[in-house]
């Protein structure tokens, strides 16, 4: 069992780093298994695909616009991710999705795609969160945390 | 009539880079490159403490993390002038290195060769002959036809269902593309290997940089990888072995893939050699430094005037004075203002950044890149400009391998093709390989160093940075995959005062400056062919070989799809 939970988007634009926050969260207050790798993505694309292949489940958490007030939480799960991303791929840039695409190509691609995403409030510069969004870090934590259970996995949190 | 085209993104992640162009009787007439993103990081950094700049600055791009670290603890180190031991020189060097081969194949096969290459007409090779002339061309030994059958049999899988994935949305059957089915077979087989062939190079930073994607070991004074011939949690013997795997791997490919596909698809593409020229002021900064103080560099740097190799300049150490003078940023026609007044342009020790937006205005303000000038003049920067330098400053690698690549396109073109064909679009890729090879060579050397110099005793990594009452200035500057990074820092008694990135982008992407000249993608984009407005593959081919990346910012999904092309007549 290969499990990764990535959280990606740049933590120098204010809501924009929000999957990168809950990521450093679960890390902090959870202990995880051996077979689940959390990854600080930041904004980066290529770099990843070895760690992200072959995976039975990718659970990204990250900062979604899907036209619902600001922080409003979203999940995306299984084949509904494809549909997702397919609109946005393009040959001229890599990223997120087009590391997924090269996957899928190479028959590579995770069993099982989950996202975690939040409506942003601000993608200002600075470090830190709105209040609105960090308002909803819990819940974001949890709906993580839910997902890698519901692939079986043992989560528990720290003593 | 003419007709203005707006292609926004041009880069993929939303809202980078966007590029106008006003087309008349098949040809751009007028350009207009415009970063649609402020960055504004620098106002974050001012109060911090100036070891923490890096990993601060290592966020502003998800492409070159590795480079604004490393910058960002050279321009500490120049204003402290404080010595990095050769240990560290030797392990930051072969991080960028690595990470500069990474970002040369990613970028060729992966984002730009798709410009040139169309994936669809490879359905359509005889799968024996295209490996025969793979064969013909390379010693690489994995050209047979039995990869050639399985990769065709891949496509057609993936093209039957409807879904090309990571193909889609490229300009399948446009008149711009010339390739036979075989070369583009040949073509689709590499951008597979290369998919392959580029986590080598990822594993080098992560096993040096301790961490991927970001790395986490550099310190302001050198790094913090602990060396030990014996120690398990350290940079071992075990592990810099490994590095050496990795590296001739990378080797044989780039050597024999790389810079052979790029040579022959640029012969078959010879008319691209006549679009693109531009801007031809090269400015490249000396890297690799070989001892603590960066005065000796594998890599020489300089500047060279109006595309004149005899003109050449030598920028010769760290903090050379010629460099440091030489640079300035304006912002008439960036949504920035200056508090002296909008026609001034101002040196990054003094350099503000004071957001003042207004809408796309054709002849006001219309980027949020500054235009940085050397001595009052627009500049290219990046592999082009690199090759050129060290092949003016007399670089024997760079010699070689620029002839070597030359004579290849000259057989396969069947006429001679000399240096000054590299001043153009299709020249730029051409450049980006031959660099990619000195890059290869260099890393070779700088394993090499590293081992030698342990032999010898000499483990240390680190000398502890110590911040004086007062004020002091540095500039740490890098030779990155895109070309010259500056940080310039303003240290007040331990705390950042100013902060300023110059970055390659800013250089290549600018918008007109205080005196309206254009910056480089501007004017290399004048007189381009367009042959459909629609489908303007021809811009983004000349934009493409600079390798924009404009993803010094932001990434956020979004649900909306919007178009990426817009036409409308002027």
């Amino acid at each position: 069992m290969a499990v990764v939970v990535l959280g990606i988007g740049n933590i120098l634009l204010s809501d924009e780093g929000v999957g990168v926050r809950v990521v450093e969260q679960l890390e902090a207050k959870y202990d995880l298994p051996p077979e689940v790798e959390v990854i600080d993505g930041g904004t980066c694309g290529m770099e990843m695909l070895d760690q992200l292949e072959g995976l039975d489940a990718l659970i990204v958490v990250d900062c979604v616009r899907h036209g619902q007030p600001p922080g409003t939480p979203i999940l995306i799960q299984g084949d509904d991710v494809p549909v997702f991303f397919r609109t946005k791929l393009s040959p001229h840039q890599v990223s997120l999705s087009d590391v997924l695409a090269s996957l899928e190509f190479e028959g590579r691609a995770p069993k099982y795609t989950a996202i975690v995403g939040i409506q942003p409030a601000s993608m200002d510069t600075g470090l830190e969160l709105t209040p609105t969004v960090e308002a909803w870090l819990p819940e974001l934590l949890a709906m993580t945390v839910a997902e890698l259970r519901g692939q079986g996995v043992r989560v528990e949190e720290k003593a | 009539m003419s007709k203005r085209v707006t292609i926004d993104p041009v880069t993929r992640i939303e809202g980078h880079l966007r590029v106008d162009v006003e087309v008349d009787g098949g040809r751009v007439k007028k350009a207009w490159a415009s970063g649609q993103m402020w960055r504004g990081v620098e106002n974050i950094l001012v109060g911090r403490d100036p070891r923490d700049a890096w990993a601060i600055t290592q966020r502003i791009c998800g492409v070159c993390t590795t480079v604004h670290a490393i910058t960002s603890v050279r321009a500490v180190e120049n204003a402290l002038q404080l010595e990095v031991p050769v240990n560290a020189q030797y392990i930051r060097n072969m991080i960028m290195l690595a990470h500069a081969v990474h970002d040369h194949i990613v970028h060729f096969y992966h984002l730009s060769a798709l410009d040139w290459v169309d994936v669809v007409s490879a359905l359509k090779a005889d799968p024996a002959k295209a490996a025969s002339l793979a064969e013909s061309l390379s010693s690489w030994n994995n050209n047979s036809k039995a990869e050639f059958i399985k990769v065709q049999e891949k496509l057609k899988g993936f093209v039957g269902t409807g879904q090309l994935g990571i193909f889609t949305n490229g300009y399948w059957g446009h008149p711009a593309m010339k390739l036979t089915p075989e070369v583009n077979l040949l073509a689709a087989v590499h951008y597979l290997q290369a998919l392959e062939v580029q986590r080598y190079a990822n594993k080098i930073v992560a096993i040096l940089g301790s961490k991927s994607p970001h790395i986490q070991n550099l310190a302001v004074g050198g790094v913090a990888n602990p060396l030990s011939l014996d120690s398990q949690s350290v940079l071992t013997i075990e592990r810099l072995l490994a590095v050496k795997e990795w590296i001739e791997k990378l080797d044989d490919f780039v050597k024999n893939v790389y810079l052979v596909d790029v040579a022959a698809i640029g012969a078959f593409y010879a008319d691209w050699t006549k679009h693109g020229r531009g801007i031809t002021d090269y400015l490249c900064v000396p890297d690799v430094p070989l001892d603590s103080k960066g005065t000796q560099f594998a890599l020489p740097g300089g500047y060279i005037p109006n595309g004149d190799i005899a003109g050449y300049k030598p920028i010769k150490t760290f903090g050379d004075k010629y460099f440091i003078d030489g640079v300035s940023e304006a912002v008439k026609h960036s949504w920035y203002e200056y508090s002296g007044g909008d026609d001034k342009s101002l040196h990054p020790y003094q350099g503000e950044t004071r957001p003042k937006y207004t809408d796309f205005q054709d002849n006001g303000k219309y980027s949020w890149l500054k235009s940085p000038t050397f001595y009052g003049k627009p500049m290219q920067v990046g592999p082009l400009a690199r090759v050129l330098n060290m092949y003016a400053a007399g670089h024997e690698p760079t010699k070689k391998y620029a002839t070597a690549a030359l004579d290849l396109v000259s057989g396969i073109a069947k006429t001679k093709v000399g240096i000054d064909a590299l001043h153009s679009t299709i020249g730029r890729h051409a450049a980006r390989a031959v660099g990619c090879c000195v890059q290869m060579d260099e890393l070779k050397n700088q394993w090499d160093l590293l081992l030698a110099n342990m032999a010898k005793g000499d483990l240390k990594t680190f000398n502890k940075p110590v911040f004086p009452k007062g004020e002091q200035m540095g500039v740490g500057f890098h030779e990155a995959p895109r070309g010259v990074l500056s940080h310039w820092v303003v240290i007040d008694s331990g705390k950042i005062k100013n902060y300023q990135c110059v970055v390659p982008t800013t250089w290549n992407a600018a918008p007109r400056n205080e005196k309206d000249a254009p910056g480089a993608y501007e004017a290399c984009l004048l007189d381009n062919p367009v042959a459909d407005p629609e489908k303007p593959l021809e811009v983004l081919r000349t934009v493409h070989s600079f390798d924009p990346c404009l993803a010094c910012a932001v990434h956020v999904v979004d649900k909306e799809d919007n178009p990426v092309v817009t036409v409308k007549a002027v």
